[in-house]
């Protein structure tokens, strides 16, 4: 009788922790999901109960909308800069981080702490004080040493300065963020290999990163890769603090979230079912380049990564 | 606050007064379920309880001039009808009025301009017949903010305009003549950027947000046509005037990436540029570090075919149609933003700086009698314009916004790119009129 006494008990204490986090998770997560699911077969504006069905019409418009396809167009362009330029630059942290004899924890804390920086309070220093157009900003300053007449950042878009601007935010908000998995990484390397490494012969520095240290680091490696680009196609807060103001959106810059913000919740009219339809694409293709990804990178043999010494 | 404390004790005893002549008059009514007359006539009627009172809640969306909260509160409070909470709400008030009406019964009572979506379901009430009387003491601008199909669904409470701020010492230096037409302003923007200083500052976005209007208006055109079942700028004067902010965005002589944007006179007081497009509720600011070096313009006209004008934008005081008090909030609406017009004028000019909405209170406002202050409200008077209206929806605006933008940031080509913009406003208009 005392065995299924304990399992009940089990039982209770499992949905006791798991239970309000299901619920929690249902009524925030799924249901407002299938919820823009359902509006993205209607005609939804102003509306989240609608009564006008209309099929696929929804999904036609935004496969055919040119500011939603030119969005991704500028998901794209970021994600060639952002996701290669984090990668390289976060584990040259990393590794960097790694070699130092003392101060470690110190440098460990400096470059990590930007991660805890709130997107939006980064915008506005990047975008009011750093990259503001005026004389008296940073870069206007740096420049104007040099006699150089104040920059437009974020309103010059030949050349489009403002991916100056949207990049290095990122670039500081997540670099210290990747450089932690890689450091975590790095220090999981068992020693012996390199001592291996360097009785065969093989030079340090390298050679060494290149056959030792870059292959042990291939499931971080993969994964980084895969956050970033999800990271990336999730960009908004950024970009709308940086670019918006209290009237709209330049369309150029305009990622596909921000793109979706307006019509989903633009106060002139709230374009629901469009909106969700977006959303469901966006979803969509986030999940197909990302399983695109992981199967080009081997993510099931990542963890595998000592196959590569064989 | 005298005289809101002998108002609120005037109410209060004309409440009781009242309350006392219902009591005196006796409970019985006559309706069913109403207590017998008492058998004993030295006793007379038993004292009737007085009706309850229903609690209406208004919004505003959070005014940034000190003072304006307390003042609504205080008209609220001295209502008689009914108990009126009033709610402040900072931050994307828009939005969250829109979220509001699509299930809720609060707000009862709100300010909004109205779209046209809110009316398809049912989510406004129309107030023509609180209206009706003074109508056309409105300016027709405003009052098209909150007219659909003819019904008007919002009581314009106060007129927020924009005007072209410069400093005359400044243009005299530079041998500039305030601009005319729309020529002259990119001309002069050209002169004035020297020393450091640029020309025109008409926001960080080259003014695609703020001039788009202003742009069409100076050729002649509009958003829409009367009526709004056309699309207004479907001509290719439009495409020349959207054209002339290529011009101005070419030439270096706009002010981009200033700390503040268009809606704060930061960078026209600080120095930044010589002239700047900016809200009229800058205007003390501005008097306090220039004193009588500052003037103001209208956008200036395209051509002789064209007209000066200024945009204008009023929020209008709205009934839920959710309400569970429809007619209560009706009644309030009326007394606060139809009856009482002393109330709206002290609103209006009290604690910033706007034109009354009812012309007939303009000519009463001190703020409004001289020097630039009162050139303004003759150009609302003469030349305002809507932005956009409640037909011309979100999508319309994006399409017309994204085109304004190419042609000015990119060069892209005027022709196309308005074109673009009218065949997405005409599949809107579509979808709404068929």
């Amino acid at each position: 009788m005392k065995a299924p006494a304990r399992k009940t008990r089990d039982t209770l204490a499992f949905w006791g922790f798991v239970g309000p986090f299901l619920i929690g998770l249902a009524v925030f997560a799924y249901l407002p999901i299938g919820w823009s699911v359902y509006l993205s077969f209607f005609d939804a504006r102003n509306t989240v109960t609608p009564s006008v069905f209309v099929g696929l019409d929804n999904y036609a418009h935004m496969l055919t909308d040119g500011p939603f396809l030119a969005s991704l167009g500028t998901f794209s362009v970021f994600a060639v800069v952002i996701v290669p330029l984090t990668f390289v630059l976060s584990l040259a942290l990393a590794v960097g981080v790694h070699q130092l004899r003392f101060a470690r924890a110190f440098f460990r804390s400096v470059f990590f702490l930007p991660f805890a920086c709130s997107y939006v309070v980064a915008s506005l220093i990047w975008k009011t004080s750093l990259f503001s157009g005026v004389r008296y900003g940073l870069a206007n300053t740096v420049l104007g040493l040099f006699g150089a007449d104040p920059v437009a950042w974020t309103g010059t878009v030949d050349p489009p300065l403002y991916w100056i601007v949207l990049v290095t935010a990122r670039l500081w908000l997540q670099l210290g963020f990747y450089m932690i998995l890689f450091l975590a990484a790095l220090q999981r390397i068992p020693v012996r290999l390199y001592e291996a490494a360097w009785l065969d012969g093989a030079k340090p520095g390298w050679q060494v990163f290149r056959y030792i240290t870059l292959p042990q680091l291939r499931a971080t490696s993969v994964a980084v890769l895969l956050l970033n680009l999800i990271n990336a196609y999730q960009a908004f807060d950024e970009f709308y603090n940086i670019m918006g103001d209290s009237r709209g959106y330049p369309p150029f810059a305009r990622p596909p979230l921000v793109y979706l913000y307006y019509t989903s919740l633009g106060s002139g009219g709230q374009d629901l079912g469009r909106g969700s339809a977006g959303a469901v694409l966006l979803a969509l293709l986030i999940a197909l380049v990302t399983l695109s990804q992981g199967r080009l990178f081997r993510f099931d043999r990542g963890a595998l990564s000592s196959t590569a010494l064989s | 606050m005298q005289s809101r404390s002998r108002r609120s004790f005037l109410t209060l005893a004309g409440t009781a007064a009242v309350g006392a002549v219902a009591a005196a008059c006796g409970s019985n009514t006559g309706r069913p379920g109403d207590p017998p007359p008492s058998t004993a006539m030295s006793a007379g009627p038993p004292p009737s309880k007085p009706a309850a009172k229903v609690t209406l809640q208004q919004w505003y969306h959070a005014y940034g001039e000190d003072g304006v909260q307390d003042a609504v509160r205080g008209y609220a409070a001295s209502y008689p009808g009914a108990t009126v909470k009033v709610q402040w709400n900072p931050g994307d008030y828009d939005s969250k009025i829109v979220t509001a009406l699509q299930n809720s019964a609060v707000p009862d009572v709100f300010e909004a301009q109205v779209k046209i979506d809110w009316v398809r379901q049912n989510q406004v009430v129309a107030l023509d017949d609180l209206i009706g009387p003074v109508k056309n003491d409105f300016s027709p601008a405003v009052l098209a903010a909150q007219t659909v199909e003819g019904k008007v669904y919002g009581i314009p409470q106060a007129t927020d305009t924009q005007v072209l701020f410069y400093r005359p010492s400044l243009l005299q230096a530079a041998g500039v003549q305030p601009p005319q037409t729309v020529d002259e302003l990119v001309d002069a923007a050209g002169k004035l950027s020297r020393d450091g200083v640029k020309g025109l500052f008409v926001g960080n976005d080259g003014g695609v947000a703020t001039l788009t209007g202003p742009l069409l208006w100076s050729a002649g055109l509009d958003y829409l046509k009367p009526g709004g079942r056309e699309v207004g700028f479907d001509d290719p004067r439009a495409a020349t005037a959207l054209g002339k902010l290529r011009a101005l965005n070419a030439n270096s002589s706009l002010l981009l990436g200033a700390p503040t944007d268009w809606s704060d006179p930061g960078a026209f007081i600080d120095g930044l540029c010589a002239m700047q497009w900016t809200g009229l509720w800058n205007m003390p600011k501005i008097r306090d570090a220039f004193n009588d070096d500052f003037a103001v313009l209208p956008f200036p006209k395209l051509d002789n075919s064209g007209a000066p004008s200024v945009p204008v934008g009023a929020y209008g005081a709205m009934v839920n149609a959710k309400s569970k008090h429809v007619a209560e909030a009706k009644a309030f609406v009326k007394w606060l933003w139809v009856d009482q017009t002393t109330d709206q004028l002290e609103f209006a000019t009290r604690f910033g700086f706007h034109v009354p909405a009812r012309q007939s209170l303009i000519d009463k406002a001190d703020t409004l009698r001289s020097g630039p202050a009162a050139d303004v409200a003759r150009f609302v008077k003469e030349n305002s314009h809507l932005v956009g209206g409640p037909v011309w929806t979100q999508q319309a605006n994006t399409a017309l916004s994204d085109a304004v933008a190419k042609i000015a940031k990119e060069g892209a080509d005027p022709v196309a790119q308005t074109k673009a913009a009218v065949t997405v406003a005409q599949s809107e208009l579509k979808r709404l009129f068929g």
